[in-house]
């Protein structure tokens, strides 16, 4: 089961490095979407995966009687899901203003805050 | 306990709140809960220096298992500073920010921010430090393209998703680690390392490397720094530049004290190159432009790199000397981003060839100005000469020549860089024959513009003029920070 995690989250790793490397804003959003799914992936595994043992206590017991999932990872994953997904809306939004704004989503072209530099050289003086 | 530590990231966000309830009167909420802010801190740093380290177990669940918070001496310095900061751009931002900034959130926005550095520098927990992260990136995306003008979303891009590539590379980090280790806990980490394997712990420090790095703007990983800091309101970008990137190098120098020492021999002769390169490209970056907030922002990286050698030294006087800058470096640059503020205020612009005359006209701004450049530079007897002789004293210990040099050129090139300031915005006259004099500014908003300046170029000087005091805290943090002894005892309970 690692072994098949460890794939999926290369696979993803994979194709995330690949969109983001685009010029293309979109591209790269969603790049951002599969990486950070990858890392939740990371966390997941790294908390150890065990096969049907759901982390519930029994009625009238004060702890789990075996050996149960590991429930804090969950809980982390939990928080990093909700937080890149409020990211990931912040991130889209941007994107749209952007396209508005500046009329392209090649990131080459967006040099609106760092013109390049005049061909004829700096001021001179 | 657990309320003095609770209370800096409570009051911001209680703040953000009613600064949100109350859109006309805002300002004034901002300003209170700031107030407030400043003098918890202050409690926590007197409740620091008379115990020691100080740790609170939120929800009553003992560490590791809950999420504690603990202030040391750094901590508590760095809370301080926020304070100190945060009061002084919120009097600056009674007269910067426009009502319709204001209605779109600004308070609120600002206020979480301070929260989120709050809690960055307060937490005990990994994985909250993320979430801290989180929370600081969200309230800046906000700050950062409040308005909407075009550079700002242009600048905004680059910010986001450099940043968001950085909290991925953070969030992976801390899966591993706690793969590696079983806990999050940093005191309990420092112990958990111990046990693991040394050359997996240099691949997943790497990952925090590189994520931290990204957060603080070092060499080669900082170029949405100069993308973004001078395109929003001239309130946010001297919060900005006095803060955010700083939390980076906490964050650095938290785990690589305290969980990574282990790899000293890996890490140690990277973080000096990073150091040094990040030192000399901002330096030489600063000198190729030509925009009054762009030099400075450029400059921000270089003084980055200051604090980093700092740790890379690996010697208590080299911590020190981090602490030492990062006090000195978050007053005077916010400070000069204030003042780029009200020289574009008046000179219709931040755009170095296209203003000038200050001087003539402003010859108080030009003091004002002159302060904090001459400490940035490192003239004695302000608070950037004793941070740089620190480090230099430091570096000559152990025979670091190279880093030493590097200091002393790049202190060299800082003069350059705010000579040309000078020479553009303060002496020669305004191209465009316009007058730029204080008197334009209404009554109030000069004081709201020129008090926080002012309070902040004061703290400098005293800094400089009695720095006995200051290096004898940072002494107490970089001793706390070589032995963490205490801090494991404070959190753990026990004796560590």
């Amino acid at each position: 089961m690692e072994a098949l995690i460890a794939l999926v989250v290369g696979v993803l790793v994979a194709a995330a490095v690949w969109l983001m490397l685009a010029r293309n804003l979109l591209r790269f959003i969603f790049g951002l979407v599969l990486i950070s799914n990858a890392a939740n992936l990371i966390i997941f595994a790294a908390g150890r995966l065990t096969d049907g043992a759901p982390p519930l206590v029994p009625r009238g017991q004060q702890a789990p009687v075996d050996a149960v999932a590991n429930a804090l990872p969950q809980a982390l994953v939990l928080t990093a899901i909700v937080i890149g997904f409020g990211l990931f809306a912040f991130a889209l939004v941007l994107v749209f203003r952007a396209h508005a704004t500046l009329g392209t989503l090649d990131s080459d072209e967006m040099r609106l805050a760092e013109p390049r530099p005049d061909p004829r050289g700096a001021p001179g003086r | 306990m657990s309320w003095l530590l609770a209370l800096p990231i409570a009051l911001p966000f209680g703040t953000a709140v009613a600064a949100f309830l109350v859109p006309r009167g805002g300002r004034w909420v901002s300003l209170a809960g700031n107030l407030l802010l400043l003098a918890a801190a202050g409690v926590l740093m007197a409740a620091v220096l008379e115990r020691g380290v100080v740790a609170g177990q939120m929800g009553g669940w003992p560490a590791p298992f809950g999420i504690t918070l603990v202030a040391d001496a750094l901590s508590a310095i760095m809370v301080v500073i926020t304070g100190i900061t945060a009061l002084a751009v919120s009097i600056y931002a009674l007269a910067d920010v426009s009502r319709a900034n204001e209605g779109l959130g600004y308070h609120a926005l600002f206020n979480v921010l301070i929260a989120g550095v709050c809690g960055a520098f307060l937490t005990g927990d990994l994985f909250n430090l993320y979430v801290w992260f989180e929370v600081m990136l969200i309230a800046s995306f906000g700050l950062l393209t409040l308005g909407g003008r075009p550079e700002q979303i242009d600048g905004g891009v680059k910010y986001v998703t450099l940043n968001l590539v950085s909290t991925i590379l953070f969030l992976s980090g801390i899966g591993l680690l706690y793969g590696m280790t079983g806990t999050l806990n940093l005191a309990d980490l420092s112990l958990a390392v111990e046990a693991a394997d040394p050359a997996l712990l240099t691949v997943v420090g790497t990952a925090f490397l590189i994520a931290f790095g990204i957060k603080s703007a070092v060499f080669p990983l900082f170029f949405w720094l100069p993308a973004s800091y001078h395109t929003p309101i001239f309130a946010v970008s001297a919060v900005f530049a006095g803060l955010l990137t700083k939390v980076g190098v906490y964050a650095i120098i938290r785990t690589f004290t305290l969980v990574f020492d282990g790899g000293a021999g890996f890490f140690q002769p990277v973080l000096l190159w990073v150091a040094v390169l990040t030192m000399v490209t901002g330096v030489l970056g600063a000198a190729a432009q030509a925009d009054f907030r762009k030099v400075l922002s450029f400059h921000i990286i270089s003084q980055i790199g200051y604090m980093i050698l700092g740790l890379a030294l690996g010697t208590a006087l080299g911590l020190v000397g981090s602490v030492f800058y990062l006090v000195h470096h978050i007053i005077v640059k916010a400070n000069l981003f204030l003042v780029a503020g009200v020289a574009g205020r008046l000179a219709g612009s931040t755009d170095l060839y296209a203003i000038g005359g200050l001087y003539r006209s402003a010859p108080l701004l030009g003091l004002l100005f002159i302060v904090p450049a001459f400490s940035l530079a490192g003239f004695p007897p302000l608070s950037g000469f004793w941070a740089k002789y620190v480090l230099i004293v430091a570096g000559i210990e152990i025979g670091a020549w190279v880093p030493v040099a590097a200091m002393l050129v790049v202190g060299l090139l800082t003069i350059y860089s705010m000579t040309k300031i000078w020479a553009e915005a303060f002496w020669k006259a305004h191209p465009g024959g316009v007058e730029p004099r204080l008197g334009l500014l209404d009554r109030g908003t000069r004081w709201a513009l020129l008090s926080p300046i002012a309070g902040m170029a004061a703290l400098t000087v005293a800094i400089g003029l009695v720095p006995q005091p200051f290096v004898a805290l940072a002494e107490l943090a970089a001793a706390q920070l070589m032995d963490p002894s205490a801090y494991r005892a404070a959190v753990l309970g026990g004796d560590g």
